[in-house]
């Protein structure tokens, strides 16, 4: 028994015989896995402290290292699973609330997207090639005016409230500074401006050196209030309330005061060294009225020049949620499925509350056109997009974009170690120390953000042309592009497609 | 097999117009001739056509043609229009028996007026009452089937080839100032009637060669507009836009054509100016009703008759003009036939329409 814990390690770092000594995992492991026998000078790792963050393995040069699973089994039982039991123990050794980072891992709630197939032309109309015709991936998002006007000569009058137009239909979801590196932000940020498209603050506010990519920023305002005022209200294209998140719908946040230091506290307006809580609820809105208040204030407070965005976790009662949203003055709803990401949230509200969102995202556009007000708000879709395909699934579905968190981390390096928590990310992603920051470089990783959106986009539009589509509100809300496979007829219906083959 | 509605059946096709702005009339065999040229391109599972000014006699009174399953519905039908409306004149549509064209279901014509009462009860001018009552009626009415029902213009299909249709609802006896033909390559057999073209609500008549793809995006985006698309065809789904579009929002022609085949964001950035703000304008505001894939259709409507391709142009249209007659076609040799020497023929761009209108001073 190691530190008086039964749970056993969950990894093993396995040295082969050609490694060279040469210490480069020594430098590059965060968590002090790796060390030097001073006497024998061989190198030695204790796999106790491994959290399978790969980054060892990455950088080894002779390619010497991998890590695999420990082989020990506990005593086999198909009723009591070994994370079942790690966690009873983890709960009995230490009396707290089991915390852990990233998206619901849990493989018993389905994810819809590799059951949706995407459907192509034959004969009947022709597809259309993206390298030889165009292939607009161009999206507006915002409030649609309820009528047109014209004026005396019968001229249309522009009415149409601030929109936001992306290039392509994905931007960045939220993740704050804090939880997130500066070097993410500063790479999220150039990568939203080449891209023609958007990043998200999250809830801790903007670091003055990044007010120059404002066009381009969504700025959050959460329950915590961090890093709101005025400039900070104006500096971006639009402004997220942040009423909940995928991960953890129904909860707060906390940044612990340890990461609360020098630019943080002062971009957050909190004093260093304290913990920041965001509470589980706005306490200015306990109701939906209470929310149109909020996002009048806002939208006084930034002169109606800049589109509100409210952003939901996908709950049971998300379409009544949605539609009383739409009907608050927002212009934008964010649904964020049960898969979303997060750097730190209570495993049992991530892995059991919440719904995934392709039902939640189904259900919600259903319900806005069934009360005929689709038209006036547009739809952001998040919660584990994994790829271009899920992308244009999701807007088939009903959504107008999407946004990615977990995979703009995993272009910046993120190996989903699940360690956000330790503040000891080897990726230089979720840490505030300085060392490890460094080997995020801002410029290299925007140039890895660009590269997998410009070849989403790609992707987007040889989908899109198969189809015969070759613009992408055409294919906004298109559920006859899609059909299901292996799905129940239930699911089918709240999904609002038919089954393969029907 | 399902029947048309239950499933969306795509379909290749040939249309055919005519057009005399100077009002003149125009004997219904002249488009008969036409539409009977391309019979290559149908296969006998669908015809129609659309004639203006065909019920100078009664143009002042809606008609409204009906097919019924059977006796039972008919009656039925019949009391819920005399429920509705006064009904000036009904009859069967006179129809020459045809070996070409079989199982064909009771038709019948109506004229009607709205009930005033009703109309004041209702709080609905006049043709929403109308498009709302025939809409409700297809939806819900077993074994009837409304399919025209315009002022001063009728529409005429069957199952069968276009020219076989012609004869069987004898056009040769009907004269208009316009007419649009239509004859259909469905790729299954719906054997159904009403799923033929063209398709048609108030004095709206479209008919359409193509498949588009953004059919459900349309659906979807159209049916939050009262509408109910009951056929799944994409013939259904443009009517209802142009009528959504050109009657409840009051777009002009050409406004609601820069909707559905909207330019390119570039090709509106290379406009610039007001001209390149209204095109925006519209395409933002109306973003769900862009209709992509191919598609020509010819638009009737009282007056005025609009042509428009996609904007990728996937489908052949022709245009010609001579003296004050215009026609259209999917296949040049279909106008030809009937004008062999035009003054001008040629092939609209994709996306920009072609809208012709009576001469001024001249009434429909």
């Amino acid at each position: 028994m190691r530190n008086g814990s039964m749970i056993q390690p969950r990894f093993r770092v396995v040295r082969e015989s050609w490694c060279t000594s040469c210490g480069r995992c020594i430098r590059e492991c965060s968590f002090g896995v790796h060390t030097r026998d001073s006497r024998t000078n061989a190198l030695k790792a204790d796999s106790s402290k491994c959290v399978d963050c790969q980054r060892c393995v990455v950088f080894c040069p002779a390619d010497a290292l991998y890590i695999e699973e420990n082989p020990n089994r506990m005593h086999p039982s198909a009723m009591w699973g070994e994370d079942t039991r790690n966690e009873i123990y983890r709960q009995a050794e230490t009396g707290g609330v089991l915390l852990s980072s990233m998206g619901s891992p849990s493989g018993s709630v389905p994810r819809y997207f590799p059951r949706l197939l995407i459907n192509a032309s034959q004969v009947t109309n022709p597809s259309i090639d993206p390298l030889r015709e165009p292939m607009e991936t161009l999206t507006f998002i915002g409030r649609g005016p309820e009528s047109i006007e014209r004026d005396r000569d019968g001229k249309l009058r522009d009415n149409l409230p601030p929109h936001l137009e992306m290039k392509v239909p994905v931007m960045f979801a939220a993740m704050s500074y804090g939880a997130v590196s500066l070097s993410v932000h500063k790479a999220l940020a150039m990568a939203a401006e080449e891209l023609g498209t958007y990043w998200n603050t999250g809830e801790g506010g903007l670091h003055r050196d990044l007010y120059k990519y404002g066009k381009n920023t969504i700025v959050q305002v959460a329950s915590g209030r961090f890093g709101v005022h005025a400039d900070y209200l104006m500096a971006g294209a639009a402004v997220e309330i942040k009423i909940g998140q995928g991960a953890k719908p129904g909860i707060g946040g906390h940044l612990t005061g340890a990461k609360i230091k020098g630019d943080i506290a002062r971009t957050r307006m909190v004093p260093e060294g304290i913990d920041a809580i965001s509470p589980a609820p706005h306490h200015d809105i306990y109701s939906i009225e209470d929310l149109r208040q909020l996002v009048s204030m806002i939208k006084e407070a930034t002169d109606y020049t800049k589109p509100v965005i409210v952003k939901v976790a996908a709950v049971h009662n998300i379409a009544p949620i949605a539609s009383g949203i739409a009907r608050s003055g927002a212009d934008i709803i964010a649904i964020d499925g049960f898969r979303g990401g997060t750097g730190a949230a209570p495993v049992r509200i991530r892995d059991s509350a919440g719904i995934p969102l392709e039902l939640a995202l189904a259900a919600v556009d259903q319900r806005l056109r069934d009360e005929h007000i689709r038209s006036r708000v547009s739809i952001i879709a998040s919660g584990s997009i994994q790829s271009s395909s899920d992308a244009a699934k999701a807007i088939a579905l009903g959504a107008d974009a999407v946004s990615i968190g977990t995979a703009a981390l995993c272009a910046l390096g993120c190996h989903l170690c699940a360690a956000c928590h330790t503040g000891r990310c080897a990726w230089g992603i979720a840490t505030q120390d300085e060392e490890l920051e460094k080997r995020l470089d801002p410029e290299k990783g925007a140039e890895r953000l660009c590269n997998l959106i410009r070849a989403w986009k790609r992707e987007i539009e040889e989908i899109m042309g198969g189809m015969g589509i070759n613009s992408i509100e055409a294919l906004r809300g298109n559920r006859l592009a899609l059909r299901g496979a292996g799905l129940t007829q239930k699911e089918l219906d709240v999904l609002g497609i038919r089954h393969a083959g029907e | 097999m399902r029947r048309e509605g239950e499933i969306r059946i795509p379909s290749g096709c040939a249309i055919s117009g005519i057009f005399a702005r100077d009002g003149s009339a125009v004997n219904g065999r002249t488009i008969r001739t036409s539409i009977a040229l391309m019979h290559e391109r149908s296969n006998g599972l669908g015809g129609g056509f659309a004639g203006y000014g065909i019920y100078p006699q009664y143009k002042d009174y809606y008609a409204i043609h009906v097919f019924y399953d059977d006796l039972l519905a008919r009656e039925e039908c019949e009391r819920y229009l005399e429920r509705h409306f006064d009904i000036i004149n009904l009859s069967k549509i006179p129809t020459r028996p045809s070996p070409m064209i079989t199982d064909a279901p009771l038709i019948w014509r109506y004229f009607v007026t709205p009930l005033p009462h009703k109309l004041q009860d209702e709080h609905l001018d006049e043709e929403e009452y109308i498009a709302r009552t025939v809409i409700k009626l297809n939806r819900t009415m077993k074994g009837c089937y409304v399919f025209s029902c315009g002022k001063n213009m009728g529409v005429f299909k069957a199952v069968g080839y276009p020219e076989d249709v012609a004869d069987f609802y004898r056009l040769d006896e009907y004269e208009g100032y316009a007419w649009t033909a239509h004859g259909r390559y469905p790729t299954n057999t719906p054997g159904w009637w009403g799923g033929s073209h063209p398709f048609a609500l108030l004095d709206l008549s479209v008919v359409h060669n193509g498949e588009i793809s953004s059919y459900d995006a349309n659906r979807r985006a159209v049916e939050m507009y009262g509408y109910s698309c009951n056929l799944l065809t994409d013939t259904e789904v443009i009517t209802y836009i142009l009528d959504y579009l050109t009657r409840k929002v009051r777009l002009t022609w050409e406004e609601a054509a820069s909707v559905i085949a909207a330019p390119f964001w570039n090709t509106i950035a290379l406009k610039g100016g007001d001209e390149g703000k209204r095109l925006a304008y519209l395409r933002h505001m109306f973003s769900e009703f862009l209709i992509t894939g191919p598609f020509s259709i010819l638009v009737g409507f009282n007056g005025g008759m609009m042509a428009l391709n996609d904007r990728l142009k996937l489908r052949s249209l022709v245009a010609a003009e001579k003296g004050s007659k215009v026609y259209f076609a999917s296949e040049e040799s279909a106008i030809r036939i009937i004008e062999p020497e035009p003054e001008r023929i040629w092939s609209p761009k994709g996306g920009e329409c072609v809208i012709v209108q009576l001469d001024e001073g001249v009434t429909a």
